[in-house]
């Protein structure tokens, strides 16, 4: 059977309220759903509300599901649109801070020391790691979405795109964005682990 | 970063790092690289980057919150260990 098939299969045994359709389902994107949510969010527990949330109103709005989107892309849009409303809950006023947008300009580099030899060691340290996820958790809301979908759950750019509601060619933008934020965001931290080599 | 030319060569930089650039563009950015400490030291921290993020731990849901999961839903009776 394609995987088209397969879809759709498992899409009529959902709307005919077949339990053991809905573990399947749970079982192949409980934990894409749960990252996508911990990596927005960065907490556990909330994470785990946005699961719960993400499959409830799922399962009980299949009727409505479009066959344009996948069966993953539509739960991730489910969850997606949940935590990006915590966050606005949290932080109402996130959206006047955020870069601007849509308006072609990028971020420009201000950090300009080349970290990228540093020993590997450097690299594999549970503060490095620590200094990324919360670098990951401080991007803009809008270029945080972008990365996570497409970078750390692997979406395609259609699939991010569909996800989000917004074009292909606004997905490469932000992500592209996104990566040199990251970028610019680590530098403070790997250029001055490099100084303080040279001083050491 | 004041050069006009360093501005040009940013915006493309997404397309170079994943190998999508057309063969032309390739060569006006290593050219450019060639002669740019500022741009090289972009796109050597920004390969680093992209590879440290690619590296991080994939967390997954805990067994305790797959259940509260199954409960929530209805669907204990399916649950496997
Ligand atoms: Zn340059």
């Amino acid at each position: 059977m394609s995987e088209v098939e397969t879809e759709r299969e498992m899409i009529e045994r959902l709307r005919a309220g077949d339990k053991s359709a809905c573990a399947q389902c749970v079982e192949q994107h409980a934990s894409g759903v749960y990252r996508l949510a911990l990596r927005m969010l960065g907490d556990e527990a909330e994470a785990e509300d946005v699961v719960q949330e993400t499959f409830l109103s799922a399962f009980k709005a299949i009727d409505s599901f479009e066959w344009r989107s996948g069966l993953k892309t539509w739960l991730y849009r489910i969850a997606t649109n949940a935590a990006l409303m915590r966050l606005r809950r949290k932080t109402p006023l996130a959206v006047s801070v955020e870069l601007p947008e849509e308006d072609g300009a990028e971020t420009v580099p201000t950090q300009l020391f080349d970290w990228c030899c540093l020993p590997e060691n450097d690299f594999a340290t549970s503060e490095a790691k620590t200094e990324l996820e919360a670098a990951i958790r401080e991007l803009p809301e809008k270029l945080r979405a972008v990365f996570v979908l497409r970078e750390l759950e692997g979406l395609s750019g259609e699939e991010t795109a569909q996800t989000l509601g917004v074009s292909i060619e606004n997905v490469k933008t932000r992500l592209h964005r996104a990566r040199l934020w990251l970028r610019e965001r680590l530098s403070g931290y790997f250029t001055e682990l490099a100084r303080s080599h040279e001083e050491g | 970063m004041e050069e006009h030319h360093c501005q040009h060569l940013l915006g493309e930089l997404s397309a170079y790092v994943e190998g999508e650039a057309s063969e032309a563009l390739c060569a006006e950015i290593r050219e450019h690289l060639a002669g740019c400490e500022n741009c090289r030291a972009v796109v050597d921290t920004l390969n680093k980057t992209i590879q440290l993020y690619h590296t991080l731990p994939q967390p997954d849901l805990s067994d305790g919150a797959r259940q509260r999961l199954y409960r929530t839903l209805n669907l204990e009776a399916l649950l496997k260990p």
